[in-house]
């Protein structure tokens, strides 16, 4: 078990490094800087502030100047955001982004499952299509209109939530958002779970267990219930990524200084520094977590850890 | 197959409206009603939809919204189908080495936040239309190879194709006549599957303003320009919304529908 | 009061019926064979007393056990029952055990789920249970998952797991039908051993198993119960015609005609053949070490040897299919070099292959004919559609087959049809030689027979050497000229099929012989010639890789390998052959 963690890990170094060299070079392959929209500046000024920003260099040698950055923590200066370096920058905005995200993901987990497991143990009965018909629609309603209809609803015609999150104080501001993040993955994990229930449940050794007279419930608990969350296991990468996806829609709708937020900002003022860092924060995340699921599963199936 | 109907009459139903809609209606889509700005639906002028701030007709904008959708979601699911069968294949029918390698490269870019990349790649190359269909197409593709690859693997493994081999049938021919018709069914529904994920990712990018530039237009532009007048009038939202909804889980219900039923003729 | 008393069980799947109007009754401690070919109702009407077939199954008649009135019972009563009053072996310990749990965790599962015990206590009593199934090293089992051991020791588990809540009725189904011979042997005579007054449910379609194992036996065919009575009786005048069948079909090892010695002139020869393997960690494996034979005009030769004796590989490596680590093959006096689409197609015409599983041997999206049809688009490109077609209706018509199947898919067929369409493909070519990978082991008895008689005919008419590898010994006897035995990998005996079964000179084909059940209760069952299992073969034994496992085995045997030699006429690879 330890052997396959730490080959794991080896193995996430190349997979982190092909990721931050591929959004190295898409970023630089980009048309147009930062500074291109102001008036057209003088040659001896444009040189300096590429000097400034190391730009004059070769290619080659400013990845390597950024890889010994980020060993540091360091991403760089952002373009825009004069004074700010963009670690600092992404400092102050994840916070937003991780309680959001950790609280969605946490609901979507315990309503996912247990929304499934219901789902598979009625099979076929009207309470397994109910929840099914009820998670396809999750699965089918985008993001962004969720959560403007959730807005319409609570925050406009109610008047229960609050509709944005700056002036507001409490857990009140959370509610929207997280539902609207959490919703299309409980909806995914629900359909996950119950598919995947459904399967084990057929398998000959839960047969072999009901054999053995160990009634339904134990039958679940001590047979099925972790194979059965293989499939769910495996999600949580893409999960992840989906809430970083949703993150941007969520922060730009309900005003939340979040980094999906000070992404677009960052994008939409070629804010070069600043979307590769977020780009490469996030992919190094997503990575990290990959590598988090892949050893959990070999601690769920013992087979996995020979490979 | 019932599912697989109804739904694809539905999707049907959706497209034809779309197509010859527009005809039907007297207004066109650049048009300003003076007499109706956000008028709520009603026969009055024909705004069977309504119209929006600018008094422009919302029946014809959504039908031509959901026509520019449906193209832009279909080409892409094209180039994700070309793509994504091509890499999966190659990998899966080589293996050995090429095979790791290339499923390396897919496992690397599955990392990436790849909204991000599309957003900033809008925002650099001036929201070319064509863009958006690659950018698109490129997302989608790694679910596609994924799966071409692994039945590919499998069924190069299995007997019929050894002894085809053996029978000195062509390599060629092998691909052709025992490997591509076998993964047929399941490169359908993934097809099927990849359309609405492209209808996502499209209005997803139209929503933040990085799509479809004005005065064209696409369901998830309406849906944008909807939520800021929701508080007004509440059918500029939730018309292009619930279409788009209905269109997204047709979809769904179908790749779901054709799945099973490919999964039944397997079993057999 | 019997036991268990069945009367007028009948299992309906939408209306279908699956088993109809059986009866069946067991008395405490007797063994009861329930016989029948796959489709026959035998399982589902074991799955029924335990209450363990699916919702939509409709499920009519009476099951009493003990008195008590089981079908239609709630889960409640079930659960009582099960395990502490039935127990349950299923076929294939590798899906019947869980996984991602530790043997000692399913076992004490059953223990804690009856209240019979909790934990110390309960560890304890299974270890008591695993020593009890001579499982070795109980206490290391105890905290092993089932994918670290070996097939017989999961089914070893399997048994104690069945026992460990001592229920007055077991039931196996298929116990030993996914393991090797010699260690099927070991398991039944565990069984015998350990069931005390335990009553069994015995569910096989392996005649020689019932003659051997039980008192009474039932014979189900299409769910309908057609013969009943004391075994020796069932055997001795069968009443219904399907016994008889049944009967018929099924081969003896230990005596009966056998073909008479082919004397052509050599038409294969494969020469000092080794196959290397990488398993999944990467560790390099003989699969094959140093094998050589040949093959006669007009011959069949059988391979024979347990799961991981080589056999597969050694002819797959033959034909191409996969590398040959060192070791040539002659064919008609030329080499055959390189993987198979490399090597000239006029050879490639001249051997074919039939496999185990008729099911994934055909292309699902193609028709019988297009099938049947392909060989021929390759090689004679020169023939017009009306002649193939005559052709391929020719080629049906000796595997028994109508022109009516030209049209079928492959999922349309039955097993046996669909295995003589992959023998019609195979032929249709006209190879010299044929080879069949357990091409029947897959085959209920009397299709088996029927698939044999083809490939018999078909040698007859056109002079065809087949090389037939096969786990089953019973059938190699009724088939072959001569017989190759493998043990991990290596070539232990070859001799013709007279001398072989009469007197085999290696200890390991006299085990194997040995341990085949016989179908006949007037036999009784020898005693289990083996211990153990085949080794591995990433790390074989020294010496004689036999050696940990024979009863001849010494010092000598530890530590030097030994070579084939030939003792009138067979080939034998031993330092102590037995007498002839």
């Amino acid at each position: 078990m330890l052997r396959y963690t730490l080959l794991r890990i080896l193995g996430a170094i190349p997979t982190l490094l092909l990721v931050i060299a591929l959004a190295f070079l898409m970023v630089h392959a980009a048309p147009g800087g930062p500074f291109d929209e102001e008036r057209v500046l003088p040659p001896e000024v444009e040189a300096n502030i590429e000097a400034h920003y190391n730009l004059d260099e070769p290619l080659p040698k400013q990845f390597l100047r950024y890889l010994v950055g980020l060993t540091r923590g360091d991403l760089g200066p952002s373009y825009r955001y004069r004074g700010h370096t963009v670690s600092e920058l992404i400092g102050t905005s994840f916070p937003n982004s991780l309680k959001l995200g950790a609280l969605a993901i946490v609901i979507a987990l315990l309503l996912g499952v247990g929304g499934g497991t219901y789902a598979a143990l009625r099979q076929g009965a009207f309470a397994d299509r109910f929840v099914m018909g009820l998670s396809m629609t999750g699965i089918s309603i985008p993001v962004f209109v969720v959560a403007p209809v959730l807005v319409l609803l609570f925050a406009v015609n109610l008047q229960w939530l609050p509709a944005g999150w700056s002036g507001t104080e409490g857990v009140g501001r959370y509610v929207l958002p997280v539902i609207t993040l959490a919703l299309p993955q409980i909806a995914y994990i629900a359909r996950l779970t119950r598919a995947s229930m459904i399967d084990v449940l057929a398998r000959d050794f839960v047969r072999t267990a009901r054999a053995q007279g160990l009634g339904t419930l134990r039958v679940i608990r001590v047979h099925a219930i972790k194979p059965a969350m293989l499939p769910v296991l495996s999600y949580m990468g893409p999960a992840i990524a989906g809430i970083i996806t949703g993150s941007v829609v969520v922060e730009e709708i309900f005003g939340i200084p979040g980094v999906g937020q000070l992404f677009v900002r960052g994008a939409m003022n070629r804010d070069y520094t600043l979307v590769l860092g977020v780009v490469v924060f996030y992919a190094s995340l997503i990575v990290a977590f990959n590598l988090i699921v892949d050893i959990l599963y070999a601690v769920i199936d013992p087979r996995v850890r020979y490979r | 197959m019932k599912t697989i109907r109804v739904t694809g009459g539905i999707l049907l139903v959706i497209a034809i409206a779309a197509v010859a809609g527009p005809w039907l209606s007297p207004n066109d889509y650049v048009t300003t009603d003076f007499d109706a700005i956000l008028a709520a639906p009603s026969a009055q002028g024909s705004h069977w939809f309504g119209t929006d701030n600018l008094g422009r007709d919302l029946f014809v904008r959504t039908m031509l919204g959901i026509r520019v959708t449906l193209m832009v979601a279909i080409v892409a699911s094209l180039v994700s189908l070309v793509i994504g069968v091509a890499y999966g294949a190659i990998a899966g029918y080589v293996g050995g080495r090429v095979d790791a390698v290339m499923m390396r490269f897919v496992d690397t870019l599955y990392a990436l936040p790849f909204i991000f990349f599309v957003i900033l790649l809008m925002v650099a190359f001036e929201r070319n239309f064509l863009l958006i269909f690659v950018a698109i197409g490129a997302i989608n593709w790694l679910d596609m190879a994924r799966i071409v690859r692994g039945q590919t693997l499998g069924l190069r493994e299995r007997e019929f194709v050894e002894a085809a081999r053996l029978t000195g049938v062509s390599t060629p021919r092998i691909v052709l006549r025992h490997i591509a018709p076998n993964l047929l069914g399941i490169v359908i529904v993934y097809v099927t599957l990849t359309i609405p994920q492209a209808i996502l990712v499209e209005s997803f990018l139209s929503f933040l303003g990085l799509g479809v530039q004005e005065p064209q237009t696409s369901l998830g532009t309406l849906v944008d320009a909807g939520v800021a007048q929701m508080e007004q009038a509440s059918w500029t939202l939730l018309i292009p919304a619930s279409l788009l909804a209905l269109i997204l889980m047709c979809f769904n219900f179908m790749g779901d529908g054709l799945r099973d039923h490919f999964d039944a003729r397997h079993d057999r | 009061m019997s036991l268990l008393d069945v009367t007028g069980l009948s299992i309906r799947y939408d209306g279908q019926a699956v088993v109809d109007g059986v009866d069946l009754f067991v008395e405490r401690g007797e063994s009861v064979g329930l016989v029948g070919e796959s489709g026959s109702g035998k399982s589902q009407s074991a799955l029924a007393i335990l209450g363990l077939l699916p919702a939509r199954a409709q499920v009519s008649g009476s099951i009493e056990f003990d008195g008590q009135q089981v079908l239609g019972a709630d889960d409640a009563l079930l659960d009582r029952l099960r395990a502490r009053r039935i127990g349950m072996v299923f076929q294939d310990p590798m899906q019947a055990l869980n996984p991602y749990l530790r043997i000692g965790v399913q076992l004490r599962q059953v223990l804690v789920a009856h209240g019979l015990a909790a934990g110390r206590d309960a560890d304890a009593r299974v270890i008591e249970a695993l020593t009890r199934v001579r499982l070795p090293d109980p206490e290391r089992q105890f905290r092993a998952f089932p994918h670290e051991l070996s097939g017989g020791m999961r089914q070893r588990v399997m048994i104690a797991s069945a026992l460990i809540a001592g229920p007055d009725l077991l039931i196996a189904d298929e116990p030993t039908t996914a393991l090797d011979v010699t260690v099927q042997a070991q398991i039944l005579e565990l069984l015998e051993e350990i069931r005390d007054n335990t009553a069994l449910l015995l569910i096989t379609h392996d005649l020689g198993i019932v003659a051997g194992h039980c008192e009474h036996m039932i014979v189900l065919e299409k769910g309908r119960l057609v013969d009943a009575g004391p075994t020796t009786s069932v055997f001795a005048s069968p009443r219904h015609a399907h016994t008889r069948t049944l009967l018929e079909a099924a081969p003896r090892v230990d005596r009966g005609e056998v073909p008479a010695p082919v004397d052509g002139r050599t038409l294969l020869a494969v020469e000092a053949a080794s196959v290397q393997y990488r398993d999944r960690g990467g560790a390099l494996l003989d699969a094959v070490n140093d094998v050589s034979f040949a093959v006669r005009q007009g011959e069949t030769v059988a391979v024979v040897g347990e799961s991981g004796s080589g056999k597969s590989s050694l002819v797959r490596a033959m034909l191409g299919l996969v590398p040959m680590a060192s070791g040539k093959v002659v064919y008609a006096g030329e080499p055959l070099e390189g993987p198979v689409q490399h090597r000239a197609r006029e050879r490639r015409r001249d051997l074919q292959l039939v496999f185990q599983d008729p099911v994934s041997a055909l292309n699902p999206q193609m028709r019988v004919r297009s099938i049947i049809e392909e060989p021929l688009l390759v090689h004679e490109k020169g023939i017009g559609s009306a002649e193939r077609l005559g052709r391929v209706t020719a080629m049906l018509d000796k595997v028994g087959l109508e022109a009516a199947f030209l049209t079928r898919y492959p999922h349309e067929l039955s097993g046996g049809q669909a295995q003589r369409v992959a023998i019609a493909r195979a032929l249709v070519l006209e190879p010299r030689i044929l080879v069949c990978d357990e091409a029947v082991a897959a085959l209920d008895g009397s299709v088996r027979k029927q698939v044999l008689d083809v490939l018999r005919s078909v040698q007859d008419e056109a002079g065809l050497s087949i090389i037939f590898i096969s786990h089953d010994l019973a059938v190699v006897r009724s088939i072959s000229h001569r017989v190759l035995v493998m043990y991990a990998g290596r070539l232990v005996e070859v001799a013709g099929n007279d001398d072989l079964f009469a007197s085999p000179l290696h200890p390991y084909t006299r085990a194997l012989i040995d341990s085949v059940p016989v179908p006949d209760p007037v036999v009784a069952p020898k005693a289990a010639p083996l211990r153990g299992e085949t080794p591995s073969l990433i790390d074989p034994p020294s010496g004689c890789v036999f050696h940990p496992r024979c009863p001849r085995s010494d010092e000598t045997c530890a530590s030097k390998r030994p070579r084939l030699r030939e003792i009138r006429g067979t080939r034998v690879a031993c330092h102590y052959p037995l007498d002839r």
